[in-house]
């Protein structure tokens, strides 16, 4: 998009994409039993990226991302179906819930979230990136 | 039950709310809705704050942090934009 972008909005994304990457996460930890989850945490995340490709670019954008969205989008549908074999490996329904710390919610749920995390973020760079370019 | 002052201030930000979105329906430019949008974006962050003040749940401050993040950058978007067709 623009080549440059003013002082404030690259100041301003450098301290909030942290906190709109640490606020991401915190949704889908806590998504196992209050509101939150992997589809408003991978949402906030994206929301960052997207923060990171208006003050820097799309170039700096797809930098900060490490991997390409196409294998965000796989990755996290693998883990999510993963989540659902596992317990069809023990002899249990498909998509049953295994848990190693019910507390906690650490078990197969978890892995479900992430993988819909995943997917979101990549879905709405995808979304995003293929825009900008035109 | 919300105190008397949460209650006045629910009234007070709601009229906030309302004028805004007669500013976004009527705004003759596209600028002065993009600024409408903006303030609705805001004034809805001190609607959900009131809100979980009002009712004691305390997630609903999650949803206000979650707006206040995120508001501006449809604001930015457009901001780009505007300069993008400016320069052409």
């Amino acid at each position: 998009m623009t080549t440059t972008t003013s002082l404030i909005l690259r100041t301003g994304a450098r301290v909030l994409m942290p906190l709109l990457l640490l606020f991401g996460v915190f949704l889908l930890l806590r998504g196992h039993n209050a509101p939150g989850g992997g589809f408003a945490g991978g949402l906030v995340v994206a929301a960052a990226y997207i923060l990171h490709f208006f003050a820097f670019g799309l170039d700096a954008a797809r930098r900060a991302l490490l991997t390409r969205p196409e294998r965000l989008i796989g990755s996290g549908l693998l883990l999510a179906v993963g989540s659902g074999i596992l317990p069809a490996l023990f002899g249990r329904p498909f998509l049953t819930s295994l848990w190693f710390d019910p507390a906690r919610g650490i078990g197969t749920p978890m892995l479900f979230d992430l993988g819909v995390f995943l997917v979101v973020i990549g879905v709405v760079l995808i979304m995003t990136f293929t825009l900008a370019e035109e | 039950m919300p105190s008397d002052a949460v209650f006045a201030a629910l009234v007070i930000v709601s009229a906030a709310l309302l004028i805004s979105f007669v500013r976004l329906v009527r705004g003759p430019t596209l600028p002065d809705r993009v600024v409408a949008v903006d303030l609705i974006g805001t004034t809805s962050v001190a609607l959900i704050v009131l809100g979980a003040s009002a009712s004691g749940e305390r997630v609903f401050l999650d949803a206000a942090i979650v707006i206040a993040l995120v508001a501006f950058l449809g604001t930015i978007a457009y901001a780009g934009f505007a300069r993008k067709e400016n320069r052409e």
